[in-house]
């Protein structure tokens, strides 16, 4: 009953969110401020992290092909689509529901416990398109912060052929551009505006609805990141049933 | 005007205010007194519109809230400025843009006519020196002198305070109470205050609404919440020393 009472409460604070817009001139401030915080904010980690484990994905491939009758260029081809298809918009996303996620909710939980929520409401103000609609928008840029997680994750796995002697370099770019099919970044993009919607939407739903003093916006922060994680999962599995299947 | 009538509210199956009546005059400073768990919260935030009741009904000069659409609420809302008991200052903001953003978001001025009103409000509750700095930056009195004058930047009809003196020292106190009454006075607005502060009481108690187990039990003033001999009302008056020997003294002279 319980879960039936926020699903429901989910899909009104959505409605919600896009009624009664606020003003233009701070409404534009606002979004700025957002993609600030958890766009340009974000692109430090999601760029080392996308290296790094692109260079870890090279490795693993490498060291498994044993047999030379399996051509070396096979590594680029690996490396690309595991970090296309699912390491760049769904392991990224995962990452991206603690750093951006938390920070959505304590922000919001912290307005909630300190009344501020209550008196942007008391002035009139529909404090869910104020304070959730320009992270909504600051997130439908997600798709430009994964593209640099792909480019980069590939640029590691480079890296990592090439430092560590597992292939040539003209090898690993030749099983890069081996068979590669344009629908599977249409597919990687369309996931990642999904799970854009949901990184910025639960966490502000844990954060508006939130109850009680500082241990609860800790406890809200961490509600938050499993259930934005739950969903990215999952609608990643549904996600790839539907369209590559 | 207020007008409050037979209000009702419950969270689950606690009864929290059990049919409320009374009415807030405009240009006056009207107190709701009680003991914690009394209902006073509830109560102010349902003036506020924030909580909805199950019964009765609250007009705002002749308008009833219950009977308004959601966006004439919302203008209702407008028109309303309030005193949080944390303050609720925005923390990304400075004083300066704390106090412009109501005028940011309902009116149409030009950026050197919204200075020019938070400046004015801000030396009116005396902040001229604390335009940049940061809510976090500020004294808790400051802080509160910030919240008023955000709430009082747009000119609003109605002032609702909730504990405007919890966390401050007597005199500071005794500054935001009669800031709170000038303003009042000057503005000519309803304003009600949440209190359990005989200090405030005293000073600024135009009109006295006593709450307890979420029922008026008591309404009066200042000058005759003394004189009374309702039991419930003398035990929260006189809960402390200084007021008991205030309260004998007037026995004694009555005698």
């Amino acid at each position: 009953m319980t879960y039936l009472h926020n699903i429901g409460t989910y899909f009104l604070m959505i409605k919600e969110m896009f009624r009664k817009p606020t003003k233009w001139s701070v409404m534009k401030r606002l979004i700025f401020n957002d993609i600030d915080d958890l766009i340009i904010g974000s692109l430090g980690i999601v760029a080392f992290i996308s290296f790094f484990v692109g260079g870890v994905v090279t490795i693993q491939t490498a060291l498994n092909i044993t047999s030379p009758l399996i051509p070396q260029y096979l590594v680029g081809f690996a490396t690309r689509q595991s970090v296309i298809l699912e390491f760049a918009p769904t392991f990224i996303s995962i990452i991206m529901a603690g750093k951006v996620g938390s920070f959505i909710t304590s922000s919001i939980g912290t307005m909630r416990v300190t009344e501020q929520i209550d008196a942007l409401e008391v002035m009139g103000i529909n404090a869910l398109n104020y304070l959730v609609f320009p992270k909504f928008i600051a997130l439908m840029l997600y798709p430009f912060v994964i593209s640099i997680a792909m480019f980069l994750g590939i640029v590691g796995g480079l890296a990592a052929c090439y430092y560590g002697g597992f292939s040539s370099v003209e090898d690993f770019i030749t099983g890069v551009q081996l068979d590669f099919i344009p629908f599977h970044i249409t597919y990687a993009f369309i996931k990642t505006i999904v799970f854009a919607f949901l990184l910025a939407t639960i966490p502000s739903y844990y954060g508006f609805y939130m109850r009680g003093g500082a241990l609860e916006v800790g406890k809200a922060s961490t509600t938050s990141f499993v259930w934005t994680s739950v969903m990215i999962i999952l609608c990643n599995y549904i996600l790839t049933q539907l369209l590559l299947s | 005007m207020i007008e409050v009538k037979n209000l009702h509210k419950s969270f689950g199956k606690a009864h929290i205010l059990k049919g409320v009546s009374t009415s807030f005059e405009k240009g006056k400073t009207s107190l709701v007194i009680g003991q914690s768990g009394s209902g006073k919260t509830v109560f102010l935030k349902c003036l506020l519109g924030l909580f909805s009741p199950e019964e009765g009904s609250i007009a705002y000069d002749g308008k009833i809230y219950s009977e308004l659409t959601e966006d004439q609420k919302r203008n209702l809302r407008a028109e309303m400025g309030m005193v949080f008991q944390g303050s609720a200052l925005f923390d990304s903001m400075t004083i300066l843009e704390n106090v412009m953003f109501p005028l940011r978001m309902f009116t149409k001025q030009s950026k050197s006519e919204m200075q020019d009103r938070a400046d004015f409000v801000l030396n009116r509750v005396n902040l001229s020196d604390a335009h940049n700095k940061y809510p976090s930056e500020a004294s808790g009195g400051m802080q509160k002198r910030v919240a008023i004058a955000r709430a009082i930047v747009n000119k609003p009809k109605y002032l609702f305070c909730d504990e405007p003196n919890s966390g401050l020292d007597p005199k500071t106190a005794m500054v935001i109470d009669n800031l709170i009454q000038e303003i009042t006075e000057e503005y000519d607005i309803t304003t009600v205050i949440n209190s359990h502060d005989m200090n405030s009481v005293m000073e600024i108690g135009e009109k006295i609404v006593f709450l307890k187990d979420g029922l008026k039990e008591w309404e009066g003033s200042n000058k005759t919440i003394f004189k009374t001999d309702n039991e419930a009302v003398t035990n929260f008056v006189y809960s402390s020393e200084l007021f008991k020997k205030v309260r004998q003294m007037y026995l004694e002279e009555r005698a």
